[in-house]
């Protein structure tokens, strides 16, 4: 039988396998994990007729350098992305939400993320990878999930289980809107921060460090005066809490954050803005905007209706 | 009991069950936990018990804060019983290449390497919580006399296995991990198992744990 698989020649910064995330797990340190960007992920997974919560590759920044052995399979590329197909000597400028359809080797050189940072890629069919605790989902900080919880390293290959025959070659048109002001809703200990501390964070304009990853976003910008106490009894977390510790500098909790912590919460991302923020790059100015909590439902409900909308067009 | 439900973001309820902690209302925190794990609602994705606060996260497609909040206010737990709580004894060496913070703990203590082991070994914790990292222990109280804070500055990495205390609390690493507390020793027993489906954490929120001191020897052949 003949094996169908990609070799990484190029493995990329952060490349993974993530599908909608693992759960349940919080209360013995399990963290979430799962796509960073939902929608990305999703659509990519309509495109090439998966299931939606199919396991995806994800990758950061500079995505691998994919060659493929096998039988003829389509794949797709979401996210704002720059990649290449070489075929036969020739190389073909890879346009997102396109399904391209892959020979025997074939290679996918996925350059960059262009002013974003996650990328999906998946094909039509199934990797050969087995779920641990109900989800694909790689955490590389606890070593959970596939490839020994490990990102993808150079040389390695990724084996294909299953081809789906149908070659349809699906498209659709979207963009990446890129967001600045980040919308969030007062955090449990707002209280803990001086006036002029609030002023400072819903004022001023703060930059995404390079210390971001998908545990967590650092801010750097004007520090945030905290007069109650910089610790509280450590307590549960989840994505888009923003703790600001001693140094007076916000962290916004991302997917693969710890389960607590013991850090005063300024806000909370609301939800209609998290595929939006974890795409800002280092060096992207944001703003924080309260909202309230009808609000913030009302545009979560609106998010999601747009995310159908598209998913509905496949 | 409940003293207060908000919202945390728009997607999580946190119930606050006051400022203090101790094991009675730590115990109140983990009924609830384990009574709303049981009901098995679709609608919540994640139940995270920690000293005295507990933080439902929801899926925000099938429900809102208004509804699981009323939800979560009908339930009851005065009939709720005490699960027996399971007793885990914790062998762990103390020898310097271990236990790498005795020096600042004699220091900041004022007692000898004897008597501080004494006060650490001789008692009877309850673990709190499992976090931060994969299933990680929160156990407590420590001897008054033994209460330390935190190191200045955090270690980069604090060897798996390591046992740290601060302040009314011990923890154990369970991996590799950055950390700031202050390590008294290591042991070999696997606290936190990766390759089991069900139940990879030893130690549960609620659990009775010992700790007892074991010689290099010991520690060397544990996984023999």
């Amino acid at each position: 039988m003949t094996k169908n698989y990609f070799e990484l020649i190029r493995p990329g910064i952060n490349t993974t396998f993530q599908d909608e995330g693992r759960k349940n797990l919080y209360h013995i340190g399990i963290t979430f994990s799962g796509a960073m960007d939902k929608r990305n992920y999703l659509i990519a997974n309509k495109l090439v007729g998966n299931n939606l919560n199919a396991p995806a590759i994800e990758f950061a920044y500079q995505g691998p350098l994919l060659k493929y052995t096998g039988y003829e399979i389509n794949f797709v590329i979401t996210g704002d992305v720059s990649f290449i197909i070489r075929s036969k000597g020739k190389e073909i400028d890879g346009n997102c939400y396109e399904v391209y359809n892959l020979k025997n080797n074939d290679e996918i050189d996925i350059l960059s993320t262009n002013k974003s940072v996650y990328g999906y890629f998946n094909i039509s069919g199934e990797f050969k990878i087995k779920p641990q605790w109900n989800s694909y989902s790689i955490n590389t900080k606890a070593k959970i999930g596939p490839n020994n919880g490990k990102k993808f390293e150079k040389n390695q290959k990724i084996f294909i289980s299953k081809i789906f025959s149908d070659l349809n070659k699906k498209k659709i048109e979207y963009i990446n809107t890129k967001i600045e002001n980040i919308r969030i809703i007062k955090g449990t200990n707002f209280d803990y921060f001086s006036e002029e501390g609030k002023k400072t964070f819903f004022g001023k304009d703060f930059t995404v460090s390079k210390l971001s990853d998908r545990m967590g976003m650092r801010l750097e910008g004007p520090k945030i005066e905290n007069i109650v106490d910089t610790n509280i009894k450590s307590e549960g977390l989840i994505k888009g809490v923003i703790q600001v510790p001693p140094d007076g500098k916000p962290i916004i909790m991302l997917s693969d954050h710890g389960s607590i912590g013991g850090y005063p919460k300024i806000g909370t991302v609301i939800s209609a803005d998290y595929d939006k923020l974890v795409q800002l790059s280092p060096g992207s100015k944001i703003k924080f905007k309260e909202i309230n909590l009808s609000d913030a439902e009302t545009l979560f409900k609106l998010y999601e209706m747009e995310t159908q909308n598209l998913l509905s067009q496949i | 009991m409940i003293k207060n439900i908000s919202n945390l973001g728009d997607a999580a309820l946190y119930c606050d069950f006051g400022k203090e902690v101790n094991k009675e209302i730590n115990t109140n925190v983990i009924k609830y936990f384990k009574n709303i794990k049981e009901k098995n609602i679709p609608e919540i994705t994640n139940i995270t018990p920690s000293y005295n606060k507990l933080i439902i996260s929801f899926d925000p497609n099938k429900t809102n804060y208004s509804n699981l909040k009323k939800l979560i206010e009908k339930i009851d737990i005065k009939n709720v019983k005490e699960n027996p709580s399971n007793k885990i004894n914790i062998p762990v060496c103390c020898e310097d290449k271990f236990s790498l913070d005795i020096k600042r703990l004699k220091e900041k203590s004022g007692l000898s390497d004897d008597k501080i082991l004494e006060k650490f070994f001789n008692k009877k914790y309850f673990c709190y919580m499992t976090g931060f990292i994969a299933g990680m222990p929160f156990v407590g109280d420590l001897d008054q006399e033994i209460r330390v804070k935190r190191l200045e500055t955090p270690r980069i990495k604090v060897p798996k296995g390591a046992v740290a205390i601060t302040e009314q609390f011990a923890n154990i690493y369970t991996f590799e991990s950055p950390g700031g507390w202050n390590i008294i020793g290591n042991t070999p027993l696997k606290i936190f198992d990766n390759t089991k489906e069900i139940e990879p954490n030893l130690i549960n929120p609620g659990d009775v744990i010992t700790f007892k001191q074991i010689t290099i020897e010991e520690y060397n052949s544990f996984n023999d």
